[in-house]
C-alpha cells in the first residue's frame, strides 16, 4: 500500500505565507489567552491537596460535599472519578490545609458519617480496616490516592519546568548549530517555540488542566517535532549537494516533499500509540497523551509550514552547507559523481 | 551485496538470548511476602529461618519459597491471607529484635533468579505506597550551633578567667562579646581563636566599650546543617525499620531535602506521624529551694524556669539538663499492674546510667521531672490572629517547641541503668514514644513539602492500564505497518517487538524504576520507533522508483537514511536527557524509558531489520520487493 506511489510536486514554498498566517494568527490568540486566562495550573503547581477515595457503595456526592463543609472544608472541589463510587476531592492551599497531614485529617473527616474511625496498619495488600461500633470492619471509606504539594515546593516545580524547557531549546540550538548551520538552528529553535505556544495556548484556551504530566509531554513534543524538522533538514542539505542545477527555492521545495511519506507516516504511528495512551492510560495519562497528540499534529505541520519556509527566509545558500575549506567553485564542481 | 556475515548473527543472537532470560521474570509476577531483618545487632542465621519456616508450618501453612541472605530470611506465600496470618505468627513469636515486614517477592523460578534476573522495579504508582519529600529544618540547626557557641564562650572566658560585659547571640547570627577594656578584649580574642579556628573576629573600639564581633565560618555552618541532614537520614531508617516496611527508599535530595519512599504503605496516616515528630525526652530536677507560686508572679530564680504539666498546672525545674533521649539506647512500653497505667521502661547508655546513679543518690527526697520535648512548625500569626506572608506571598512558619511534663515522680531510691516511666496518657502514646525513644531523635525537624500514595489497588489498576495502552499501541502500529509495508512491515514489525522486549530487559536489568509515565514513555518509543524503518524503506522505494534494482535499493536506502536516522535520534535524545535532568519522581520514569527506547530502537530499526532483510531477499535474484 502507498498514499503517495509518486513523488509530489506541492509548492510549499510559494504557499508559506498561507502557513505563516495562520501560524501567526495560532500564535496571536494563544499568547492573548495565556496573558488573559493564563493556564489553569495543576496541583503539581500550584500546591494543594488531592485525595481519591473509593467507597464501598455509590454515594451522593452532595453529601460529602455536606460533611466536609460541617468540617469547614466548603472550598474543597469535589467530584466524581469514574463511578458513582470513586470521589476526588481537591482542596487549595489555605492556612490549616499547608501540612501534609492534612489529608489524614480530612479522610477522618469523611469517614465520620459511617461512624468508622481508620486503624493503623502497614499492611501490604487488602483493604482498610476501620473500627465501626467496637468492631473492626472492612472501611466504608478507601483512600487510593493522596497528592499534597506543599507551598513553596509548587512554585519550584514550575520554575524548573520551565528552565528545563529553556534548556532544550538551548542544546537543540547548539546541536543543530553544529550539525548544520545557524540558519537551519535559528529555523528548528523558531518552530519549536512555535509548537510549544501553540499546545501551551491550547491548554489555556480549553482550560485543561496544566499538571507535571503535560510539562513532560511538551518536552516530548519538542523531541517529536524537531525529529521531523531534522529529517527534512537532512535532505534539504543533501539535496544541495546531489542537485547542482537546482535553485535553492527548488532544493528546498523538493526535500519537503521527498520526505512528505515518511512526515505523514510517522505522525500516522505516533497518533495511533498516543490514541491507544489517551483512551486506556486513565486519568493520569490522559492530559499527558491530550498535549501530545496536540504537539504533533502542531510539530509535523511546522516542520513543513514553518520550519523549512523559515531557512528559505534566512537566506541560506549551497555554500552555507558545503564543506568550508571546500570555497572554490570549480574544485567543488569535481567532487560530483 | 546484502548477504549477512556471519558475526552478525553472533551479535543478533548475543541481543536477543540475554534480553528475553532478563525480560522473563517480569512475565511471572509476585507473591506475597515477609521479609525478616535483624535490627540493633539481633542477626538473622539458618537457626532463625528453620524456627521460623517450622513456625508456619506447625500453623499448617507451607511457604511457596524461603531464602536467607545478608539482607534476611524471605518467606514467600500463595496468598495475601496466608501472609497475614505468617505474620502476626512471627512477629508474636520472634519478638524484639526483628523487624517482620510485609512485601511482594518476585514469583520466578530459581534457575532465573540464578541468574541474577530479576523484573522490573516498579515505581510507587504502580506498586502502590508513600512518596514523601521531606523539607530539612537546616537553618534552626545552624542557629543552634550558634547559640552554643555562646554557652561555649562564656564558659571559655571563665575559665580563664577573662572578664566580660556579655557575651550575645545577634539577630544577624554574629556574636557580640563586650569588654572592659582593650586589654581584656585582646586577651579574650586570643584564647578564642585558638579555640575555635572555625570562628573569625572584627574587633571595635569605637563603641563605648571594647567589643569582638563573633561570625561562625560559611564551611562550618555548612558542616553543621550535613551533619544534621545525615543524623535525620539516620533517624529516619530506623524509625522506618521499626514501622517494619520491606525494601524502603531513603535517600538525601540536594542540600536539604529527603526522599522518604515506602513500598506497601497503606497507612500514611502513622507513617507520616512517625517519620516527622521530633519528641524526645529531657529529665531534670524540681527546684525544691524555691516557691513556684512566687515565680509565677514575680520571675524565676536564675537557673530555674516554670514548666507544666499536661493538665497546665506550673512546676519549678532546674533549668540544668541531666541528661536527654540521646543517651536512652532502649525504650520498651508497658503496663504498670499496681497503677493500671501505662508505662515506658527506659535503659540507658554507661554515660546516662553514670549520671543518672550520681544524681539520683544525691538527691534522694527530692522530685526529679521527666519533659516531654517535640518541635513543630505552625504557621505565624499577626496580632489578628491572621497568618503572615512573606513577599511570595507564602505563609512564614515557624518552629514551635512543646515542652511538657509528663511526670515528676519523688527519687525514692538510686536509680541506674534501667527504670521506668508512668504518667502517659494511653497506651498508645507508650508504644509510639517508646518507638521514637529507640529509634532516636532528629537533630532537626523535617516537614513533608511533598507527598504522593498510592493505594495498592490502584496500583495495580495502573499497571492494568499502562499494559493495555503498550498492547493496544503495538497492536494498531504492527497492524498499519504489516498493510503499508507488507513483508518490510513484517520485518519491521519483528524489530519493534524486539525492541519492546529488549527495554523491559534493560529496565530490568539496571532495575530503572518503571513508572506510570514511564510506561508511556514505552508506548510513545513504539511510536516513533518505527520512524527510522519508514525513514528507510521511503528511500528504498525512492530508489526503486529511480530504478535501481531491488538489491541496490535496499543497500542505497539503508546506507542513505542512516545519516539522517542519528540525527534525528539524537536531538529527541538530548529532550529526553534535560527531562531525565529536571525530572522528579514519576517524570523521570518517562525520561528513563524514552531515552533506552531511542538507544535500543536504533540497534533493531537498523540493525536486526537488516539482517531478515537480508535474510528474505540477499542470496538470489529478485524482481520485485514486497514494500
Amino acid at each position: 500500500m502507498q498514499i503517495l506511489n509518486k513523488e509530489t510536486q506541492i509548492p510549499f514554498l510559494s504557499w508559506r505565507l498561507i502557513g505563516a498566517i495562520l501560524s501567526v494568527v495560532l500564535i496571536a490568540s494563544s499568547i492573548s489567552s495565556l496573558m488573559a486566562r493564563g493556564l489553569l495550573l495543576g496541583l503539581d503547581f500550584t500546591g494543594g491537596t488531592l485525595v481519591e477515595l473509593q467507597y464501598q457503595s455509590s454515594v451522593d456526592i452532595s453529601d460529602v460535599r455536606q460533611t466536609l463543609a460541617e468540617v469547614g472544608y466548603g472550598d474543597s472541589v469535589v467530584q466524581y472519578f469514574g463511578t458513582a463510587r470513586d470521589v476526588m476531592v481537591r482542596v487549595p492551599l489555605s492556612g490549616e490545609t499547608q501540612d501534609a497531614e492534612f489529608s489524614t485529617r480530612l479522610v477522618e473527616a469523611l469517614r465520620v458519617p459511617f461512624s468508622e474511625v481508620g486503624l493503623s496498619s502497614t499492611g501490604v495488600t487488602g483493604k482498610q480496616q476501620c473500627s465501626v461500633e467496637g468492631s473492626i470492619a472492612i472501611c466504608e471509606v478507601q483512600l487510593q490516592r493522596v497528592e499534597f504539594v506543599g507551598p513553596q515546593f509548587g512554585a519550584e516545580l514550575l520554575d524548573k519546568g520551565l528552565s528545563a524547557l529553556m534548556w532544550a531549546l538551548g542544546g537543540i540550538l547548539i546541536y543543530v548549530m553544529f550539525r548544520f548551520e545557524w540558519r537551519f538552528a535559528l529555523a528548528s529553535v523558531i518552530a519549536l517555540i512555535h509548537d510549544v505556544l501553540i499546545t501551551l495556548g491550547f491548554f489555556s484556551i480549553f482550560g485543561v488542566e496544566f499538571s507535571l504530566p503535560v510539562l513532560a509531554a511538551l518536552l516530548a513534543v519538542i523531541g517529536y517535532s524537531l525529529n521531523d524538522t531534522i529529517v527534512v533538514f537532512d535532505r534539504i542539505r543533501e539535496n544541495f549537494r546531489t542537485l547542482m542545477e537546482a535553485s535553492t527555492e527548488q532544493v528546498i521545495e523538493r526535500a519537503i516533499n521527498q520526505t512528505l511519506p515518511r512526515t505523514i507516516l510517522t505522525s500516522v504511528t505516533t497518533m495511533l500509540v498516543l490514541l491507544s495512551l489517551y483512551f486506556y492510560g486513565g486519568e493520569v495519562l490522559a492530559g499527558f497523551s491530550l498535549a501530545m497528540i496536540i504537539g504533533v499534529i502542531i510539530g509535523t505541520y511546522s516542520s513543513v509550514f514553518i520550519a523549512s519556509p523559515a531557512v528559505y527566509s534566512l537566506g541560506v545558500s549551497r555554500e552555507d552547507l558545503l564543506p568550508p575549506d571546500k570555497d572554490d567553485k570549480t574544485v567543488e564542481g569535481e567532487l560530483l559523481p | 551485496m546484502n548477504q549477512n556475515p556471519i558475526w552478525k548473527y553472533l551479535v543478533l543472537v548475543l541481543i536477543v538470548v540475554p534480553a528475553f532470560l532478563y525480560a522473563l521474570p517480569n512475565v511471572y509476577g509476585e507473591d506475597p511476602g515477609i521479609q525478616i531483618a535483624g535490627v540493633r545487632g539481633a542477626e538473622v542465621t539458618q537457626s532463625t529461618l528453620s524456627l521460623v519456616t517450622n513456625l508456619v508450618r506447625d500453623a499448617g501453612m507451607e511457604p511457596v519459597a524461603t531464602s536467607l541472605d545478608n539482607t534476611g530470611i524471605r518467606l514467600r506465600f500463595a496468598d495475601t491471607s496466608e501472609q497475614l496470618k505468617a505474620r502476626e505468627l512471627i512477629t508474636s513469636n520472634l519478638g524484639a529484635g526483628y523487624t517482620v515486614a510485609l512485601g511482594l517477592m518476585p514469583a520466578m523460578p530459581d534457575w532465573l533468579a540464578n541468574l541474577g534476573a530479576v523484573p522490573m522495579y516498579l515505581g510507587l504508582d504502580l506498586r502502590g505506597g508513600v512518596h514523601f519529600l521531606m523539607q530539612v529544618d537546616i537553618p534552626s540547626a545552624q542557629e543552634r550551633a550558634k547559640a552554643s557557641y555562646v554557652d561555649d564562650i562564656r564558659t571559655l572566658l571563665r575559665e580563664e578567667n577573662i572578664r566580660h560585659r556579655g557575651v550575645r547571640l545577634q539577630a544577624d547570627g554574629s556574636i557580640l562579646i563586650k569588654f572592659r577594656d582593650i586589654g581584656t578584649r585582646d586577651l579574650g580574642y586570643d584564647q578564642i581563636v585558638r579555640n575555635y579556628i572555625e570562628l573569625s573576629g572584627v574587633p571595635n573600639d569605637e563603641a563605648e566599650f571594647p567589643e569582638l564581633l563573633l561570625t561562625v565560618s560559611e564551611a562550618r555552618l555548612k558542616e553543621v546543617g550535613d551533619f544534621a541532614l545525615q543524623q535525620n537520614i539516620t533517624a529516619l531508617r530506623s524509625r522506618i525499620d521499626e514501622l517494619g516496611v520491606s525494601e524502603p527508599v531513603i535517600q538525601r535530595q540536594g542540600a536539604d531535602r529527603i526522599v522518604v519512599q515506602l513500598p506497601g504503605v497503606q497507612d500514611t496516616a502513622r507513617a507520616k506521624d512517625i517519620l516527622g515528630r521530633t519528641a524526645t525526652l529531657e529529665v531534670m530536677l524540681v527546684d525544691e529551694d524555691n516557691d513556684i507560686s512566687s515565680s509565677i508572679r514575680s520571675v524565676a530564680p536564675a537557673g530555674s524556669k516554670i514548666y507544666r504539666f499536661r493538665d497546665g498546672q506550673p512546676i519549678l525545674l532546674k533549668k540544668q539538663m541531666i541528661y536527654s533521649g540521646e543517651n536512652i539506647i532502649d525504650a520498651g512500653s508497658g503496663f504498670n499492674n499496681l497503677t493500671g497505667g501505662a508505662i515506658v521502661n527506659l535503659t540507658l547508655d554507661s554515660k546516662g546510667s553514670a549520671i543518672n546513679r550520681r544524681i539520683t543518690g544525691e538527691n534522694i527526697g527530692n522530685r526529679m521531672a521527666i519533659l516531654y520535648v517535640e518541635n513543630q512548625r505552625e504557621a505565624k500569626l499577626d496580632a489578628a490572629g491572621n497568618s503572615v506572608l512573606d513577599e511570595q506571598g507564602n505563609e512564614i512558619f515557624i518552629a514551635k517547641r512543646i515542652e511538657e511534663v509528663i511526670t515528676a515522680p519523688v527519687i525514692r531510691d538510686q536509680l541506674g541503668k534501667r527504670f521506668q516511666i508512668s504518667g502517659l496518657e494511653s497506651n498508645a502514646e507508650a508504644q509510639d514514644l517508646a518507638l521514637l525513644l529507640r529509634a532516636g531523635s532528629l537533630a532537626t525537624p523535617v516537614f513533608i513539602i511533598e507527598e504522593r500514595t498510592v493505594g495498592p489497588s490502584l496500583g495495580k489498576e495502573n499497571i492494568e492500564k499502562g499494559f493495555k495502552s503498550v498492547v493496544g499501541g503495538l497492536i494498531a502500529v504492527l497492524i498499519f505497518m504489516t498493510l503499508y509495508y507488507r513483508v518490510f512491515g513484517l520485518v519491521a514489525c519483528t524489530a519493534l517487538t524486539l525492541n519492546l522486549v529488549i527495554i523491559v530487559a534493560v529496565l530490568s536489568l539496571f532495575q530503572a524504576t518503571l513508572t506510570l509515565p514511564g510506561v508511556a514513555g514505552m508506548v510513545l518509543t513504539v511510536g516513533m520507533a518505527v520512524d527510522a524503518n519508514v525513514l528507510i524503506f521511503e528511500r528504498i522505494r525512492e530508489e526503486l522508483r529511480a530504478i535501481s534494482g531491488p538489491q541496490v535499493s535496499i543497500h542505497r536506502g539503508y546506507e542513505q537514511a542512516f545519516s539522517t536516522i542519528i540525527d534525528a535520534n539524537v536531538t529527541t535524545l538530548i529532550a529526553a536527557l534535560v527531562l531525565f535532568n529536571f525530572g522528579t519522581g514519576p517524570i523521570k520514569g518517562f525520561a528513563i524509558t524514552l531515552s533506552i527506547g531511542i538507544l535500543t530502537s536504533m540497534v533493531t530499526a537498523i540493525f536486526v531489520t537488516r539482517i531478515l532483510v537480508n535474510l528474505i531477499y540477499g542470496k538470489r535474484r529478485v524482481e520485485n520487493l514486497a514494500i
